[in-house]
């Protein structure tokens, strides 16, 4: 079967790949555009390790054909620092040691950008439901959760 | 830089190895690559029992793209009759485990590997490979493992005089059970399950493996210990260890079960074979299915205690599943259950159960949480028939310094009592009950570990420090590294670098397991840092034409130690470090040793549930975990620590497990039917930090991360009793099984 041809924005930059039909989201992610931030630690939709917003939605890049991806726009964890400069979610995930291994790190920060996103003002238990699509076996979840509820808290102050 | 407070321990700084995690630049190990790389893939059973009568490759090896097919014949063979150890790891046991001979012995035990262009490739000639089975009766449970009429796995193992599944058994006593029960007022005797359990890592395993055509071998994998992969990968390979260069990448979560190799054998033989690096990646599906579990267990607890709650009498009889090759962690169940406790007259008895499940691995505090769940419950009834406080019984009763341990040592300072003092003076032991909810608590200990540790402290050029120590980090042992480095030398946390050396590059150190990381590290980074120290007062005495016992290294930089000492300006690390070369050159040093002196950890915890009574569901309200940790070296990451072990205990007591169908396969080997607490399943996890220096170590420190996961099964069930007013005896505690409770006479 001929591969097809893909064009698509990936952190704000034009990528074009070549991928077979059934290749998804996170293999050409990983293996063909060398953005390996994203993790497979699942491929079945249930860890989101592979979390990445495509057009402001949150998705997994797992269950996501790379065909998919056409015309599309694409932020991945490669892209949320700018300029050398942490997004506020990555300084404070620092700060309040809210990773211990990490494998599971670039997943919850996307999640978490998706759901400030979304909603800049989440209760604790806003903060859980959204994140519940993430699977992190080290912490506990208590530390993530604090982090994200403070960059909240400083958004609200900045703002 | 001498402004600064020279006060490190204790401050929660940034990890050195925080910002290439949060911007996914972290390299693990599925995420290296090499030049002319191909991919493996390891053809697994079907069946959880059978003869292999014989394996045709031919058919794999003609597909275009295939470039090796290996089987059990390219991995050396370690013949039955001779025990092979490395660690507690038995090599006849390992050969077998990572590739199967004569027979296989679960459901996804590998019996062949391809490399191929492709990973679709190498996958599609697995399926080619033709292999004729003659399938045997199973035995998946330690019930059907153990009847007389049991299938037999391994012909050679023999209990009572005739083959059996028993493989091994191990034994606590201290004074007379018999006449200690005589002495009893109150007798509680009862039976527990356990089901194993996954450690739930997510990195499944994988690795990388370049065999140079000198028939030198790199290999990058994540692990807990790059020189158990240069091990045995020496020993199922028979390539030197001299040959072998193992890089740990960063282990994307570990608990145990990354303290033995799967794939990297397999890899290194079929880039001998074929002279191109092979990447192995190992699937969620086969990771559940063919790594290390932790054991399922059965075991029956008797304890006796006077009126007045002293306990007089106890014994833990515990039967684990060592899965399809011998060694179970009894020793932590047979070993910890009790150690709690100074009771006059125990015995612990463990039976290594081998049956068609995977190998077990270990997985944090291995064994112990198996047996604290049982010891722990039957305390809670002990406390309620005698009306006394479940707290106070564990206080009447609680080991300390000098209480000689059922499992032998004679217990140094430590802090377990101090741990059931915070619990009863906690806010969260007072707080308020709602309807059908409950509060349980339980304590937990674990060994905690010493052994070869190696660290090198070396000052650059410019005045700041590399430290390179032998661990891979699981959970920010680095971080820590760098604020005890800070410290001893006085300077700034930012000014040091620490890494992890890979067996090229740094000594022996064993590995990241049994909470020793810290323990260990910290020891040998200590003894660097002083012989450093040393050099840079020697240095400095050079410059200043004095004697180097007149000189004091204080906040970073070398004075005079008095006024006879004549009259100089401090010297800092930097200018010292700028005239290296004239004054002897570079300046850095290595430790390497065997570490001693490891102590225990205790810790106690406390936690409310609260049960909904239609649907069975048992939600975790409110936790405290409360442990004595010797000495917070960085208070953030001794708390993930307790707080990760506290959620994993959490899943193990209400929702995972292994379940297996009629034909022995495992059946839920995805994270939607394993279910391991997510998000929304848990509270805020508080915790409290008792800080009882371990006398035997430079900073205090006992091991953190296994005691969190020993405590939970009991704490939770015990307030899943008080929420609904009957008791579970086995785990999980599943919506099904609580409605069964529930609704049951």
């Amino acid at each position: 079967m001929a591969k097809i041809q893909v064009s698509t924005n990936i952190n704000n930059e034009s990528v074009e790949y070549l991928c077979e039909p059934h290749d998804t989201m996170l293999s050409v992610l990983r293996n063909q555009l060398d953005l390996t931030g994203s993790k497979e630690s699942c491929g079945s939709g249930d860890c989101g390790s592979c979390s990445v917003i495509l057009d402001g939605e949150l998705v997994c890049s797992c269950l996501m054909l790379a065909a998919e991806a056409e015309g599309s726009k694409l932020e991945t964890i490669e892209g949320m620092s700018e300029g050398g400069k942490l997004h506020a979610l990555q300084q404070k995930f620092l700060e309040k040691a809210a990773l211990q291994c990490g494998i599971c790190t670039p997943g919850f920060l996307m999640a978490s950008k998706a759901l400030l996103d979304h909603n800049p003002t989440p209760t604790e238990t806003e903060v859980r439901f959204w994140l519940a699509g993430n699977l992190c076996r080290c912490t506990g979840y208590d530390k993530i959760v604090k982090a994200v509820l403070e960059v909240a808290d400083d958004m609200k102050e900045s703002a | 830089m001498n402004e600064i407070s020279n006060k490190w321990i204790g401050k929660n700084t940034v990890r050195p190895d925080g910002a290439e995690k949060v911007t996914g630049r972290a390299q693990y190990s599925s995420d290296t690559t090499m030049p002319g790389m191909i991919w493996g893939h390891v053809l697994r059973s079907p069946h959880p029992h059978a003869k292999i009568i014989s394996i045709n490759t031919k058919k794999a090896e003609a597909l275009e793209g295939v470039k090796s097919v290996i089987t059990s014949k390219d991995i050396v063979d370690f013949p039955l009759d001779k025990p092979v150890m490395l660690g507690i790891q038995d090599m006849r046991w390992m050969c077998r485990n990572i590739m199967a001979r004569d027979k296989v012995l679960f459901h996804g035990h590998p019996l062949a590997a391809v490399a191929a262009t492709t990973e679709a490739i190498a996958e599609k000639a697995c399926n080619l490979i033709e292999v004729e089975y003659e399938i045997l009766p199973w035995a998946i449970d330690i019930e059907d493992a153990i009847k007389d009429d049991a299938p037999i796995l391994h012909d050679h193992i023999h209990f009572d005089g005739k083959p059996s599944n028993i493989a091994g058994t191990l034994e606590h006593k201290k004074g007379d059970i018999e006449e200690g029960f005589e002495k009893a007022d109150v007798i509680i005797e009862r039976d527990f399950k356990t089901e194993a359990v996954h450690q739930g890592y997510l990195e499944t395993h994988s690795c990388l493996v370049s065999v140079a055509a000198d028939g030198r071998a790199t290999i990058w994998s994540s692990s807990q210990g790059q020189f158990m992969v240069r091990a045995m990968t020496s020993f199922l390979t028979g390539i030197p260890q001299s040959n072998i260069r193992a890089i740990p990448a960063e282990i994307g979560g570990g608990f145990g079960g990354k303290t033995i190799v799967y794939l990297e054998p397999l890899a290194t033989v079929m880039s001998q074979k074929t002279g191109r690096p092979v990447k192995i990646v190992m699937n969620r599906e086969d990771t559940m299915r063919a790594s290390g579990p932790t054991s399922g267990s059965k075991s029956k607890i008797k304890i006796g205690a006077t009126k007045d709650g002293k306990i007089v009498a106890a014994q833990g009889i515990y039967y684990l599943q060592a899965g399809a090759f011998p060694g179970s962690p009894i020793r932590g169940a047979a070993g910890c259950s009790l150690a709690p406790y100074d009771i006059p007259n125990a015995h612990t008895f463990g039976y290594d159960v081998v049956s068609n499940r995977s190998k077990v691995a270990a997985y944090r505090a291995p064994g112990a949480p198996i047996g604290a769940y049982g010891v722990e419950c039957v305390l809670d009834e002990i406390a309620e028939s005698l009306k006394i406080c479940p707290l106070e019984l564990r206080k009447i009763n609680a080991a300390k310094e000098g209480t000689k341990a059922v499992h032998g040592p004679v217990f140094p300072k430590m802090g377990y009592i101090e741990t059931l003092d915070a619990a009863i003076n906690h806010p969260h032991y007072k707080a308020p009950l709602g309807k059908h909810q409950g509060r349980g608590v339980a304590s937990g200990f674990w060994f905690n570990a010493g052994g070869e540790s190696s660290a090198q402290l070396n000052i650059t050029e410019d005045g700041n420090v590399v430290v390179t120590t032998g661990h891979p980090d699981v959970g920010g042992s680095r971080a820590s590294i760098a604020n005890i480095t800070a410290e001893l030398l006085g300077i700034n946390h930012d000014r040091v670098s620490v890494l992890i050396g890979d067996t090229a590059t740094i000594g022996y150190s064993n590995l990241t397991g049994g909470s020793r990381v810290l323990f260990a590290s910290a020891l040998v980074v200590t003894e660097s840092a002083q012989i450093v120290i040393n050099q840079l007062k020697q240095r400095a005495a050079k410059i200043w034409g004095i004697d180097e016992d007149a000189i004091d290294w204080e906040n970073g930089e070398a004075r005079p130690a008095g006024d006879n000492a004549g009259k100089f300006a401090p010297l800092t690390l930097a200018e010292i470090a700028d005239k290296a070369t004239a004054t002897g050159g570079p300046i850095g040093a290595g430790y390497q040793v065997n570490t001693e002196g490891a102590e225990g950890g205790f810790a106690t915890h406390i936690c409310d549930v609260e049960v909904d009574m239609d649907l069975g569901i048992v939600r975790v309200k409110r936790y405290t975990s409360i442990q004595d940790v010797g000495k917070a070296i960085h208070p953030d990451y001794v708390e993930g620590q307790l707080q990760g072990g506290c959620a994993q205990g959490i899943g193990w007591a209400l929702s995972e497990e292994y379940i297996y169908n009629k034909d022995g396969h495992l059946d839920n080997t995805g994270f939607l039917d394993y279910r391991m607490p997510v998000c929304s399943d848990l509270p805020m996890l508080d915790t409290v930090i008792i800080e009882v220096p371990n006398p035997k170590h430079p900073q205090g420190v006992r091991g953190v991360g296994e005691v969190p996961l020993v405590p939970p099964l009991a704490a939770i069930s015990n307030a899943v009793y008080q929420a609904i007013g009957k008791r579970s005896y086995s785990l999980p505690m599943s919506p099904p099984k609580v409605l069964k409770i529930i609704e049951g006479s």
